[in-house]
């Protein structure tokens, strides 16, 4: 503070810690310290004495024994010999699958929903707008219970697709919707697999370059390249020919009947896929609302103006109008997405294993390690969402307009 | 105030938690907690006793930081399947789908079975009973296993139990008992005594009907006496009045008489005695001595 | 051209207006403009039509066809299949269980209803005073108020059993209209006021005087604060403030070892207790069930919450980096973390961090941790808000010499506010939405109610009548909230666009 030395110096009094605004700050800072101190010291004293008269004390030396139990969904292999701390890994990728699928399908129906809101078409405005009411303001466990429901009431059993039974495979006997989920045929990577998905790598680095190129070329000639259909081309084309090239490296194991179960094939389970579209289709709704704020909030003029400008109407949205509604949607969805990590949490109501179930369901009740496992708990969805702000964080910064 | 678990509807909890909190005294709340939370919330202290059916093992006894004061219930984990599957034995099992409860020791005896027997099963966890028995039913899983006594209490309820079978196979001993925490030894005191008092009045033949006619006057019968409250000062070392086991006695009856009244064999649970018939009768249930 | 009268003469009055040809106006100008006016948009309303045709065609027969009275599943299906009907909704479950839906095991006020309903059987029983009042024993008593409630219907124990809670809803809405309506008289939000302690009696009941001498002894504190401070400054008031709540509510001398007259507000509870006992029966907040529970957990987690988000938004924007740091931390710990596993360390861990011994009721201990999940939410649409604010309203207020609490309060926060309207609406519809969650800490919801009721023999593999109609209220509750806030926010919108 430079205009301190402007005045003559005053004596330093007590009272002026608490009516000067210079030092009354440094006090309620001082004070605010104290007690939050003497609160966490409580606390710490509290758990501390609390588990001392229990006889218990904090150790994660539990991670590492033998977790005893099966978990039926694993993205990494896990048998009952394995340790907590891989059954935790495991549930945290659980959790991770199901968040990622579901906010891509979410973005993907909530972008649908929220155009289609907008449709100058009435009827399909309506019925958009039913949806997206009815979907946020009924609880999400709700949604969650009826998909399950449903697919556990409503769907045959493995058994009523028997000779004679009611039910049928569909798609040409590749896939089965039963109550225990759906079987769909399982890719089995053979010997070359590998190639193929290299060049799909390829490809798509390729395509990433060709619209760097169409671009820059734009800019400079003034001419335009079909990159669309290029695009396309690369993208199918050198797969194809390495694909029958190889001698079809990749094949389909196809569903089969067994003993109690259908057997072979991949088995999306019946609490993966109630997870997943409740969590979607409930998430969809408020990204609809997201994305028709953000395109609403493009002002008329700027339309007016790139049509005065000549461009066309598909260039004008993808030029003027998508990069300013972005700039509004982007913060949000990011938001949704986080809210959807964190309430795939609810898979509680469903049986599947997702990280709360693992680390902080069995894991915890078979050791008794509540403090630790709650903790740990915490700290993995602390850090997912903290990553994921961060990165909204970073976004921000970059689009938000400059003031002074 | 002590605070119990458990639904007070279930036959075992009653059995025990009504004379429990005859004897207390004390107001006490019956807190509804599931198979996931009920160690947690008995090791916070935010429940006393547990008085559904815990069993006990080597783990919770030692690292859980739990006693288990008496034993009110010799069981076993089984397995139970539509009769329609047309399976007979837990070794015709493999690759079928099974029911189970989370946070329980069924879980882990699951696993060690199939593991031990080669077998493979893919296990669909349960939160709740209730939970369980409806997906068993929908035949969202071939299997549903949890212990004997529940199995068939659970089968009472369907609506044709006849075409369930519970296949022979016992994979597991299952003592169960009210559990309390490490350290709150007075009040383990009172649940221990409180459930031999039980078993020890079927041996004396001590019944809801002449517990109070026997009570007036000492009989020639000095454990009984004791126990009763004529003789000596047991319940005064408990904390408790010295007509505690009267009381006990006096709310439903000796353990036999629980036993048959909720899950016995004229229920339509349909449980035989077996391992918990009286040591006398060649079953486990030996209830201390008063003195 | 010599005359006027060669000019051709056509007509002296006016054709009459004809209706503009079809098309241009009218319905199928509306259909044309509307549904059908590309292929695309054509193709969309066929799309469309079929959707809605399929959903609705499967669905209300199968609504309308319900059947209301049956006992069970079964009966359902068989009265459905002797009707002949495809497919019908099993109403009967909802007819059945509507009541322990909405109020979970709360319990009736069984005197009123027998004098109302019972009487002649209650007569026959020797009178209200030997049923209720300690001639029965617990077994009579049970067995007499089941039958009463065999012979009374739903509606009627509806209405008269459980008056309690319903009186207090009644009041809730009296107790928000003028918070919610500006054009009511301002002299309702005294009742605003006063409505928590009217609620805490109608729902846990208890002695009267417990409420009203906590009220008063609120109303206390604050008084003798303002008093106080217009004497000895707004510091001085705060203190006087604090010691006079000591003496009403603890015991300030208990910690040198010194119990008697205080802490006041127990001494004079005894005193009135016992010259007027009025009051009505206690119950104990684990018989709260159902909607009921969402709703007093919603309704305390909103009103809660507000003032407290704001303040974390006021501590987040603070220049004290202290204060800031432990905001943000705050915020942004519980944000990270679903709240379902707050809900489990509230229910099950909270012992550990309490001083040994402790206790204190899971409903209390729910509605703080949603309490305090809600307002981390609402301090960050909160921040929006400020932020969203030019710096010149800052400066401006600064400029006129008003200190932080003034400017915050005249100037700033009236306009944050404004601006985060539909997001604060947001947040509490959220937290209502939210109150489902603590079926996974064992209170009895409405959705734990439909798995305890879907676990019964008798209703075993009903799903969708029991979700629609739980879903169905939660809805109404929230599709109110949104549209109160489309209202307020129309209301409130200041610039002239």
């Amino acid at each position: 503070m430079a205009d301190i030395s402007d005045h003559p110096r005053e004596t330093f009094r007590i009272s002026m810690l608490l009516y000067d605004a210079r030092y009354r700050s440094l006090t309620i800072q001082v004070v605010a310290a104290m007690l939050i101190m003497l609160f966490l010291a409580q606390l710490v004293d509290n758990t501390v004495t609390n588990l001392a008269v229990l006889g218990k004390d904090i150790s994660f030396t539990f991670l590492w024994s033998t977790a005893g139990y099966d978990i039926n969904q694993q993205t990494i292999p896990f048998t009952s010999q394995d340790t907590h701390a891989r059954a935790a890994l495991v549930g945290i990728l659980n959790t991770l699958l199901v968040a990622v699928l579901g906010c891509i399908l979410a973005t993907v129906i909530g972008v649908f929903a929220g155009v289609l809101r907008l449709s100058k078409n009435w009827l399909v405005a309506r019925v958009m707008t039913f949806y997206v009411e009815c979907m946020r303001n009924t609880p999400l466990l709700i949604w969650i219970l009826i998909v399950f429901a449903v697919m556990t009431e409503a769907t045959p059993q493995p058994r009523d697709f028997r000779e004679g039974g009611t039910a049928a495979m569909i798609f040409g006997d590749s896939v089965a919707v039963t109550n225990r989920g759906v079987f769909i045929p399982n890719p089995i990577w053979a010997d070359g697999s590998g190639i193929v998905v290299a060049i799909l790598i390829l490809s798509i680095i390729g395509i990433f370059v060709l619209r760097y190129v169409a671009r820059k070329r734009q800019e400079d000639t003034g001419q335009q390249l079909p990159v669309l259909r290029l695009s396309l081309a690369m993208l199918i084309v050198p797969v194809t020919l390495a694909f029958f090239a190889l001698g079809r490296p990749i094949t389909l194991d196809y569903p089969v009947l067994g003993g109690f179960n259908f057997e072979g094939g991949l088995q999306v389970r019946n609490s993966f896929i109630a997870l997943w579209l409740a969590l979607s289709l409930y998430t969809s709704a408020f990204i609809a609302e997201i994305v028709r704020s953000g395109i609403l909030a493009v002002s008329k003029g700027q339309t007016e103006a790139a049509f005065a400008l000549g461009i066309q109407p598909n260039r004008t949205m993808q030029l003027i109008i998508l990069p300013q509604a972005l700039r509004v949607i982007i913060p949000p969805l990011i938001s949704q997405f986080l809210n959807l990590t964190k309430n795939s949490s609810l898979a509680l109501a469903v049986g599947y294993m997702d990280a709360r179930s693992t680390l902080g369901g069995i894991t915890v009740n078979q050791t008794g390690r509540e403090l630790e496992g709650i903790l740990l708990l915490g700290i993995f969805y602390l850090i997912t969402s903290l990553i994921i702000s961060s990165a909204m964080n970073f976004y921000n910064s970059g689009v938000k307009l400059k003031e002074r | 105030m002590r605070t119990a678990t458990g639904k007070v509807s279930t036959c075992r909890c009653a059995a025990l938690s009504q004379p429990l909190f005859w004897v207390t005294a004390k107001p006490c709340k019956f807190v509804p907690l599931t198979s996931q939370t009920r160690f947690t919330a008995l090791a916070a202290g935010e429940v006393d006793v547990l008085v559904r059916n815990s069993t006990w093992t080597f783990t919770r006894d030692t690292d859980l930081a739990l006693d288990f004061p008496a034993i009110n219930y010799y069981d076993g984990q089984g397995f139970m399947v539509p009769r329609a599957l047309g399976v007979s034995s837990a070794s015709e099992l493999d690759g079928a789908t099974v029911c189970i409860q989370t946070g329980t020791t069924t879980e882990l005896n699951l696993a060690d079975y199939f593991r031990a027997n080669g077998l493979s099963y893919e296990p669909v966890p349960v939160a709740t009973n209730a939970e369980g028995q409806q997906q068993y039913l929908a035949g969202a899983c071939d299997v549903y296993t949890t212990d004997i006594s529940g199995l068939a209490a659970t089968r009472a309820t369907f609506e044709a139990p006849g075409d369930h079978v519970i296949l022979p196979e016992v994979v597991s001993k299952e003592p169960l008992g009210p559990a309390v925490r490490h350290g709150d030894n007075a009040w383990g005191d009172i649940v221990r005594w409180t459930t031999h008092a039980l078993i020890a009045a079927e041996e004396y033949g001590l019944t809801k009907a002449n517990v109070a006619e026997l009570a007036a006057a000492p009989t020639d019968n000095p454990e009984v006496n004791r126990l009763l409250g004529t003789e000596g000062e047991l319940g005064a070392m408990l904390g408790l009045d010295a007509d505690w086991a009267v009381k006990v006695l006096s709310v439903s009856g000796n353990y036999g008489e629980i036993f048959e009244a909720n899950i016995g064999e004229s229920t339509a649970v349909g449980l035989a005695r077996g391992l918990n018939a009286q040591w006398t009768e060649g079953g486990l249930q030996y209830g201390g001595p008063f003195r | 051209m010599t005359s006027t009268s060669k000019v051709a003469f056509v007509r002296a009055t006016m054709l009459p207006e004809q209706a503009p040809p079809p098309g241009v106006a009218g319905p199928v100008k509306w259909l044309r403009e509307n549904l059908f006016s590309g292929w695309f948009n054509s193709l969309m309303t066929v799309l469309a039509i079929y959707i809605v045709w399929s959903v609705l065609s499967g669905m209300l027969p199968w609504a309308f066809n319900g059947i209301w009275d049956a006992g069970s599943l079964n009966e359902c299906r068989e009265i459905r299949d002797a009707r002949g009907l495809e497919s019908a909704a099993c109403w009967a479950v909802v007819n059945e269980r509507w009541l322990q839906m909405l109020f979970g095991f709360y319990p009736t006020d069984n005197p009123v209803l027998a004098r109302l309903f019972y009487a002649e059987e209650l007569a026959a029983a020797g009178g209200a005073e030997v049923v209720f009042g300690g001639g029965f024993n617990a077994t009579q008593q049970v067995e007499f108020i089941s039958a009463m409630k065999d012979d009374v219907s739903n509606a009627a124990i509806f209405v008269f059993g459980y008056w309690r809670p319903l009186a207090a809803l009644a009041l809730l809405v009296v107790a928000v209209a003028p918070v919610l309506y500006s054009n009511l008289p301002r002299s309702l939000l005294i009742f605003s006021l006063v409505y928590p302690f009217i609620a805490f009696f109608l729902l846990w009941g208890g002695s009267v005087w417990l409420p009203v001498l906590v009220a008063l002894g609120l109303l206390a504190t604050i008084m003798a604060g303002r008093y106080a401070s217009a004497f000895v400054g707004s510091l001085g008031g705060l203190i006087v403030s604090l010691a006079v709540f000591a003496i009403i509510f603890m015991n300030p001398l208990g910690a040198i070892g010194i119990d008697g007259l205080f802490p006041l507000l127990p001494q004079l509870r005894g005193a009135l207790d016992g010259a007027m006992p009025w009051g009505l029966p206690y119950t104990a907040s684990e018989n709260f069930g159902g909607f009921m529970l969402a709703i007093i957990i919603g309704t305390s987690g909103i009103v809660l919450s507000l003032p407290l988000g704001i303040a974390l938004a006021l501590g987040r924007q603070s220049s004290m980096p202290l204060i800031k740091w432990v905001c943000v931390s705050f915020i942004e710990v519980i944000r990270g973390v679903p709240l379902i596993v707050w809900l489990f360390t509230a229910s099950t861990l909270l012992n550990y961090f309490l001083p040994p011994g402790t206790t204190f009721d899971l409903l209390l201990r729910v509605i703080i941790m949603v309490t305090l999940f809600a307002s981390a939410y609402l301090a960050e649409v909160v921040r929006g808000g400020l932020a969203a604010l030019p710096k010149g309203q800052y400066e401006a207020a600064d400029s006129l010499g008003l200190d932080y609490w003034k400017s915050m309060r005249l100037i700033i926060l009236p306009q944050a506010l404004k601006i985060s309207i539909p997001g604060i609406v947001n947040t509490f519809i959220g937290l209502f939405k939210d109150t489902t969650l603590v079926v996974f800490i064992g209170l009895r919801d409405p959705l734990g109610l439909t798995n305890a009721i879907r676990a019964t023999s008798e209703w075993n593999g009903i799903y969708w009548e029991l979700y629609i109609f739980v879903g169905g209220l939660f809805f109404m509750f929230c599709f109110f909230m949104s549209r109160y806030s489309m209202y307020l926010e129309r209301r409130l919108r200041t610039d002239h666009r």
